[in-house]
């Protein structure tokens, strides 16, 4: 017998915060911008929560737009943002100083060193992070006196997110943070989201990766062509496609009726081929367990069993009938 | 991914004082350590005193050719850093991003603009220090009245410092770096720098004398030189070159 599952999807992720959740950290309505005659904003709305919202979508859709006017960069054309509870515009003294920004790219004077740069960021703020303790988190020791130009894009990367958060801010926005990174340093960037996540740091991060989305998200936002089209917890929007499906093998001919009477109400069961059975409803370790008693009472040894889970990429592919990495 | 405690919100802007502080001190260094800027603001203005005040290559006028250049150098040397090493740094800055992650930070953008601005000064500073030690050294005999000089050098700062951040804010990067040398060169040459005005026709004259480098070496050479009170006219230039600079700075600079 051999039990295959796609992805870990979810695995050890904590359960979802208390009553903070309810309170909302962005807030988006409505929101248009235009860049001459092009819409990159196209009437979006979007609110965000305490925990870690990831915006996806692919290239184009509108994140980076949307990211940026939360930050205070650009006034929204029509709409109303409001990033905890302040207008990021003209409240941007305000506003400031609460969340941490991590640009898609640069950011640094091309001659600082990693750590003068980091020290420089700490000390424009009021109790900001020990900036040893933060290089080590991040495995910059090594970058200490190299000048910025000269890190590597990986080392680049984790500068930028030190940056973001060594002013102990209440939210923190991150704009592709693993884009072009390896996957230990994609991994390193990965716990240190969960760490803030866990200590009550609200993140939003724009990502094009499907895997980081399903592996970091409280919260998932579809953006495509401007618009949210889609937004749920991971668990959510895969459940709103087509249903997870488990399958098995097994004798020809079972009773496929009985076996329907020992799942849940939801679930359907069918015999496809001969010998070869489909059920489709919410695959759990439940539902595993009723499909295998039910074998082993009625003396079925299923000599394959294989779950389907229906991930982002899939869902995003109905969605939109695009690729995400196009 | 236990909770550590080590990323605990706690917000908060550092005082503005020390923002701006941190900021300018930071400035500062990436100015000092910077080759080219270097070259520009303490080799070159060096050069050209040494050089031209010891060696007989140009027509000076009457006295010691240090009591003419020494003035010059002295504007040279405020062109350089407020102007040249300000349009190229900012511009570069702008390009990487360095300005438009800064306008995020607590620190608000005129603080970022007063830290510049105290960087200029300090740099400045450090050029006065340097270039008035190696002209006493060459035998130089300053006049006039030091307070008429601090406006010259204060209202010129300001004037090429409005342009150099507009043409930082609104020209992309290699243009900005092509087109600061390009000024810098032709106006230490028609600027009244090294070679004296008369040398050129008198409707050149007439225009040239309008630019803020003419502006400020003539008037520093009537004070150092000629022991004028307060140059009147030349202070006026600048300070028009000024408001219309940082005016259009104001109005055009772009951060990204």
């Amino acid at each position: 017998m051999e039990i295959s599952y796609p992805s870990d999807r979810g695995a050890g992720r904590e359960p979802r915060l208390g009553p903070m959740r309810s309170e909302p950290v962005v807030q988006v309505h409505a929101l248009v911008k235009r860049y001459g005659t092009k819409t990159a904003v196209d009437g979006l709305d979007l609110v965000t929560r305490a925990g870690v919202t990831a915006v996806l979508g692919p290239n184009g859709a509108g994140k980076t737009t949307t990211v940026e006017t939360c930050e205070g960069y650009r006034k929204p054309d029509s709409g109303t943002v409001r990033v905890l509870g302040l207008d990021p515009v003209r409240q941007a003294r305000e506003l400031h100083p609460r969340i941490g920004v991590m640009l898609q790219s640069g950011g640094v004077y091309s001659g600082a060193r990693a750590d003068e740069m980091l020290r420089h960021m700490a000390r424009l703020h009021a109790h900001p992070l020990d900036v040893d303790a933060l290089i080590e988190r991040l495995g910059l020791e090594s970058c200490g006196r190299t000048t910025y130009r000269r890190l590597s894009g990986g080392q680049q990367q984790r500068l930028a997110l030190a940056m973001a958060v060594v002013g102990r801010p209440e939210l923190v926005f991150l704009d592709e943070p693993t884009a072009g990174l390896d996957p230990q340093a994609r991994r390193a960037t990965w716990d240190l989201v969960r760490d803030l996540r866990a200590d009550g740091v609200s993140v939003v991060l724009t990502t094009h990766y499907m895997d980081e989305a399903e592996q970091l998200a409280d919260d998932v936002a579809i953006i495509d062509g401007g618009k949210v089209i889609a937004q749920g917890t991971p668990e959510e929007l895969c459940r709103g496609g087509a249903e997870n499906t488990l399958r098995f093998t097994g004798r020809p001919g079972l009773d496929v009726g009985s076996l329907l009477k020992a799942l849940p109400a939801d679930c359907s069961a069918a015999e496809l081929t001969p010998g070869s059975y489909r059920v489709i409803g919410k695959v759990n370790p439940q539902l595993l367990a009723t499909v295998t008693s039910w074998c082993a009472q009625h003396g079925v040894m299923p000599e394959k069993i294989s779950v389907e889970r229906h991930t982002l990429e899939d869902v995003f592919l109905e969605l939109t009938g695009k690729e995400l990495r196009a | 991914m236990t909770a550590t405690g080590m990323y605990t919100p706690k917000p908060g802007a550092a005082p503005l004082g020390r923002m701006i502080a941190t900021q300018a001190v930071l400035e500062t260094k990436m100015l000092l350590r910077n080759g080219e800027q270097l070259l520009l603001t303490v080799v070159i203005p060096t050069l050209v005193l040494v050089l031209f005040s010891s060696v007989d290559i140009i027509d000076t006028g009457e006295g010691k050719a240090v009591d003419f250049l020494a003035p010059g150098v002295l504007a040279l040397a405020v062109m350089s850093t407020a102007f040249t090493g300000q349009a190229i740094a900012t511009g570069f800055e702008r390009r990487y991003g360095v300005l438009k992650r800064l306008a995020s930070s607590p620190l608000p953008r005129w603080g970022l603009m007063t830290a510049k601005t105290a960087s200029v000064l300090v740099t400045e500073i450090l050029q006065v220090i340097l270039l008035t030690v190696i002209a006493f050294a060459l035998g130089w005999s300053p006049h006039g009245n030091p307070f008429a000089v601090l406006l010259l050098l204060l209202l010129g700062t300001a004037a090429f410092s409005g342009l150099g951040l507009l043409m930082a804010g609104t020209l992309k990067a290699e243009a900005t770096l092509a087109a600061a040398n390009l000024v810098f060169l032709l106006l230490l040459v028609g600027g009244g720098v090294i070679v004296p005005l008369d040398r050129f026709s008198q409707s050149t004259q007439d225009v040239l004398s309008l630019l803020p480098i003419t502006a400020l070496s003539d008037g520093l050479r009537d004070v150092l030189q000629h022991g004028a009170a307060m140059p009147w006219g030349d202070l006026g230039v600048l300070a028009v070159w000024a408001v219309a600079g940082l005016a259009l700075a104001g109005r055009f600079f772009r951060w990204e």
